[in-house]
């Protein structure tokens, strides 16, 4: 029994032991369901085994609404906690485990795979490509990332979550402040999933850099995929730096090595700094392809072209190289210089003025546009004011002498909420509503669609607006509760209102899908929105081969010029098209990185060893692998495209 | 399976240039990774607590020893190169076996080193110093056990396939991954022991 004592929870209560049984009866009943209706086979050949984009991409999608709902109910415990004064909801140590759990799995879990699942999505059918330029290696990213986000989740429920923060700082973060294996958790569950996301990166770059349809040169790219591309290339460079990090981390941790430590040498502001290294830039891979969403979108509901193309692609450069030299701005408080302290907030307002070109490039598609309002255009129009209000208070936040003032206050956290929910969370949202018929052939109901838009919006502002007041009157972040003559009550009980406004928010967007199943006509065509770019080229569901003919482009909305400027899209006759062949491999090794970082939290090192060779005899066996794909024929492809689109 | 007999094998078809593309792109992954180590160890060498210094550990033998043998299996390699677009598979191979086993030779003398530096109190937990001199060297040694074994099956598949676009693309590619751990080691060589030796 000594053995099973580490599995333990080191600090439970009664909500712990109920997830417990919830999700000891939730596996059941899935397995149950599994196995009555048959549907492991299904499960196995048609997802399990994917190397479809598309399919990965809908598997991400699911994925990052699951970890949403994980992620808010996280947040409606907090804001329940701090509603009122003196509160007794969660203790300290809970609150603790819930914001660090809250933050990692949005920042890690929910945004990134939400950006994957559109990047995956659209990204080869806007560029007439048939798949990613490996897909294989693309099913693994998926199943690293998915693995990763288990690893976190059920850390609640074994050994203990992680307590130090979504930042992890050390010496907070040591084996001496966080006893428990849940930082353990942290790291593995990071290290697993940033690893796919690298892979993500590299497998992205080179399919928009070498394989794009005949035609569609680089500045003829659509504005996605131009910030999907710029995305990937800071994911290439920052990801490494999280992963060296965390190795380090790992070791003081494990094997009592002396980075970070306060003693023999170590430099505990070295995490601080990799950290940000990779952490400013990382909030710039979440929104650069957010912003790439909303362009599409503002300009197909302008009904006009994007303003001011070139700027646009001009301005994420500048942003992609700017967010590398901006991090000390998350510690102006800790020890710097005066000079350092300047430089830092020089380059950070300077990263203001691309985002301000962005923003009236968007105004300007506006102007004279002949306007729609759809839902994802509303989501769209709600993004520009709000997103600014946080935008401007990250400038007030860039002045390192005035940043003493804010720091560490609920000013800074109602700052990246303004920013990181209107700017990501509204394009995704929109996204959705915009892609849903793409990826399902259905349209999700507009009605519902907009009144939820404007509940989240609302929602948004009631949520965070308050913070700002009680950050400047000096309610600190991460504290768990406080005292009635502060005076924060009245702002803290604004804010849990408007926590419960997001909820039914989310319950909206689940009813509209539920409702949308049931009762949205399925006979929409291919071009629902009255598009402009590739993707809208492909009938709805996309068949699994995406494109029938090879595409030719001939501007940054050829899909617009072939239907109103006479160019033709599909010149070349029908051929035979090459697929890649389904493949258990990567399902399987990231079972096993989850069995090793699962090893390596609780220090078990046998398993952890076995784990680390089952990992490197995977490798082995797919370099030996022959791996040729299949062929499509001719007849195949005529007689799909006849049942989709009922003609030749 | 369109093959363009124009470009040279590892390059004649689509995949090939797409895997030959991603290689490239996961080699500046790489640069950053080694670039965040020689950050952390510019940072931490000279904070060695109450543990030894860089002056006090290094020997300059083993050091010279392990870097002439590793800039000797780049240029093998790189002869394995010239016999693979050659078509001469005989010469390549034997290239390649060189090459490993010059890769193998440089392990046993590092691994000589890591049983050194723990001999003389200079183990991985003492200080911040040792913890980053180990991890880089580390990160580095593990690079190259991790090529011994995909170089392996490279020649084995070489020996068992001939030379076809599929294995001119894996050895080609090897042969980046094989020149990039040398360029490192050229930087840890002038980074940390010739700077730590003075
Ligand atoms: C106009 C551009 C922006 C500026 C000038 C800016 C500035 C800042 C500054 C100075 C801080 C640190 C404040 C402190 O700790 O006292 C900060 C924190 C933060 N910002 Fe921004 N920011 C900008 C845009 C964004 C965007 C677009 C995102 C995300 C999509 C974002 C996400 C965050 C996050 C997540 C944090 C802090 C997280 C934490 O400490 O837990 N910011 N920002
Ligand atoms: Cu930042």
């Amino acid at each position: 029994m000594d053995y099973f004592e580490r599995f333990a929870i080191p600090h439970p209560s009664p909500a712990i032991y109920a997830s417990m049984v919830a999700i000891g009866f939730t596996v059941i009943a899935l397995i149950f369901v599994l196995t009555y209706f048959k549907l492991w086979g299904y499960l196995w050949r048609e997802w399990l085994t994917t190397v479809d984009h598309k399919k990965i991409g809908i598997m991400y999608l699911i994925s990052a609404i699951v970890m949403l709902f994980r992620g808010g109910a996280d947040a409606i415990m907090m804001r329940a906690q701090m509603a009122v004064p003196n509160n007794t909801l969660l203790d300290a140590q809970h609150y603790n485990e819930i914001f660090t759990t809250h933050g990692t799995v949005m920042i890690i879990f929910m945004a990134m795979p939400f950006i994957m699942a559109f990047m995956n999505f659209i990204v080869p059918l806007q560029i007439g490509a048939r798949d990613v330029a490996f897909p294989r290696l693309n099913a693994l990213s998926f199943w690293l990332f998915f693995m990763g986000a288990m690893l976190l989740n059920i850390s609640f429920v074994i050994g203990g979550s992680p307590d130090a923060g979504w930042t992890n700082y050390f010496p907070l973060a040591d084996n001496e402040f966080s006893p428990s294996v849940g930082t353990n958790y942290y790291l593995f569950a990071l290290q697993i999933s940033g690893l796919g996301t690298l892979m993500t990166g590299i497998n992205m770059i080179v399919t928009i850099l070498r394989m794009r349809a005949p035609g569609m040169t680089l500045m003829k790219m659509p504005m996605f995929t131009w910030s999907a591309f710029i995305a990937n290339v800071i994911i290439v460079f920052a990801f490494p730096v999280l992963t060296v990090a965390l190795t380090m981390g790992t070791f003081d941790r494990l094997f009592a090595t002396k980075f970070f430590t306060t003693t023999d040498g170590g430099m505990d502001m070295l995490w601080a700094n990799f950290f940000w290294v990779w952490g400013h830039p990382e909030v710039y891979i979440l929104i650069l392809p957010a912003f790439g969403i909303y362009s599409e979108i503002i300009s197909t509901f302008s009904k006009r072209n994007l303003y001011g193309y070139k700027s646009m692609v001009g301005s994420m450069v500048i942003i992609s190289f700017l967010s590398f030299l901006v991090w000390t701005h998350h510690f102006f408080t800790m020890g710097q210089g005066a000079l350092t302290n300047s430089i830092f907030s020089i380059t950070t307002m300077a990263i203001a003025v691309p985002t301000g070109v962005k923003i009236f490039n968007w105004l300007f598609t506006l102007w004279k546009g002949n306007i729609e309002f759809t839902t994802p255009m509303l989501y769209s129009m709600l993004f520009i004011p709000t997103f600014t209000i946080g935008g401007v208070t990250g400038v007030m936040l860039g002045m390192s002498a005035a940043d003493y003032q804010y720091h560490n206050t609920m000013f800074l956290v109602a700052h990246f909420h303004m920013v990181i929910i209107p700017g990501v969370v509204f394009a995704m949202l929109a996204g959705l509503h915009y892609y849903w018929p793409k990826m399902f052939g259905f349209m999700l109901n507009e009605k519902i669609g907009k009144i939820t838009a404007w509940v989240i919006a609302i929602g948004t502002l009631l949520t965070f607006m308050p913070m700002f007041f009680s950050g400047l009157d000096g309610q600190a972040r991460r504290m768990y509760t406080y005292t009635e003559s502060t005076g924060f009550g009245i702002w803290n009980m604004i804010s849990f209102i408007g926590a419960i406004g997001f909820t039914i928010g989310f319950m909206l967007i689940v009813y509209n899908v539920y409702y949308s199943i049931r009762y949205s006509p399925r006979n929409i065509g291919m071009d629902p929105w009255d598009a402009r770019t590739l993707e809208w080229a492909t009938p709805n569901p996309v068949p699994f081969y995406n494109f029938a003919k090879q595409p030719h482009v001939n501007s940054v909305e050829t899909f617009w010029d072939s239907k109103n400027n006479g160019h033709e899209l599909f010149p070349e006759p029908y051929e035979d098209i090459h697929m890649p062949s389904n493949s258990g491999m990567p399902f399987i090794l990231a079972c096993i990185f989850f069995a090793w970082g699962f090893s390596f939290v609780f220090s078990m090192w046998i398993p952890a060893i076995l784990s680390t060779i089952g990992i490197f005899i995977c490798m082995a066996l797919r370099s030996l692998e022959k791996d040729p794909g299949y062929y499509v024929t001719v007849k195949e492809i005529k007689e799909t495209e006849k049942k989709l689109r009922g003609v030749q | 399976m369109k093959v363009d007999q124009s470009l040279p094998l590892e390059y004649s078809t689509e995949q090939n240039k797409n895997n030959i593309l991603g290689f490239w792109v996961f080699l500046g992954a790489e640069i950053m990774l080694f670039g965040t180590l020689f950050a952390a160890y510019f940072v931490l060498a000279d904070r060695t607590g109450s543990g030894p210094t860089g002056v006090e550990i290094f020997q300059i033998t083993p050091v010279l020893i392990e870097t002439f043998i590793l800039l000797t299996s780049s240029f093998t390699i790189g002869l394995g190169i010239n016999a693979m677009r050659k078509g001469n598979l005989k010469a390549m191979i034997t290239f390649y076996v060189i090459t490993l086993l010059l890769g193998l030779s440089f392990l046993g003398v590092e691994i000589y080193e890591f049983v050194h530096y723990a001999h003389i109190g200079a183990a991985i937990t003492v200080s911040a110093f040792t913890s980053t001199l180990l991890t880089t060297l580390g990160t580095h040694g593990a690079h190259v056990t991790f090529g011994l074994v995909w170089g392996i099956l490279i020649v084995y598949q070489l020996i068992k396939r001939g030379l076809t676009p599929e294995t001119a693309n894996k050895s080609f590619i090897f042969s980046l991954y094989w020149h990039f751990l040398d360029v490192v080691w050229i930087f840890i060589f002038s980074f940390v022991y010739l700077k730590g030796m003075i």
